[in-house]
């Protein structure tokens, strides 16, 4: 399975997100055509109705930590209520070029 | 000395500290670039670590901080997060005053 695909799956499996966005942003980065390494998570579920963002983030990598210790190199993570998701009028940052450091 | 005795007083004797890839002026990551931009522009001095500088506390500080990722910011001995909650809490002014706040704390 694709990894884009296993996120998609493991975070809706354990998270029944309001809204998920999943973006591949690899080709921002020097990598082969087709690789599966950097992605965007934006992602609002009422898994996150009152904790704090760094324990939001924690969530995410510990479901998803196998995927981290494999090939993805780095995850942008954008987490909301669904609350928060409906009042927010800014959309996600987009995520910074990569400048060629290693892991 | 033990790393994560190590560690634990090098984010302690430091308000602010950010563990990065490359330095504050040849970042060698996107993440990290932007992140330490984001405390530059709060105006207050803060200590850096370039990991790959320090493969020690590369290996362990995602297990002291349990934070898989890099770049990491800690104020006043607390983990603040990566680059995209530094950037949003730098956004709504929160990490101005967070940071503001603590470096009164530690001058008082």
């Amino acid at each position: 399975m694709k990894i884009q695909n296993r996120l998609q799956h493991k975070l809706t499996d354990h998270f029944q997100p309001a809204f998920m966005e999943i973006v591949n942003e690899s080709h921002q980065h020097n990598v082969p055509e087709g690789s599966e390494s950097h992605f965007k998570i934006v992602i609002a579920t009422t898994a996150f109705n009152s904790l704090t963002a760094v324990k939001r983030h924690r969530l995410i990598y510990k479901l998803l930590a196998s995927e981290l210790q494999g090939s993805i190199h780095a995850l942008a993570l954008h987490t909301y209520t669904p609350e928060e998701w409906a009042t927010q009028h800014t959309p996600p940052p987009d995520s910074p070029p990569c400048m060629g450091g290693g892991h | 000395m033990d790393i994560m005795v190590k560690l634990k007083e090098l984010v302690e004797s430091n308000t602010v500290v950010i563990f990065m890839k490359g330095t504050p002026q040849f970042p060698q990551c996107g993440f990290s670039g932007r992140t330490v931009q984001a405390l530059q522009q709060c105006g207050e001095e803060f200590a850096y670590v370039n990991i790959f500088d320090e493969p020690e506390v590369h290996q362990n500080l995602p297990a002291f901080s349990d934070w898989p990722t890099f770049p990491q910011v800690f104020v006043d001995g607390e983990l603040v997060g990566g680059c995209d909650i530094t950037l949003e809490l730098f956004q709504s002014g929160e990490l101005q005053t967070l940071i503001t706040e603590a470096v009164a704390k530690k001058a008082a």
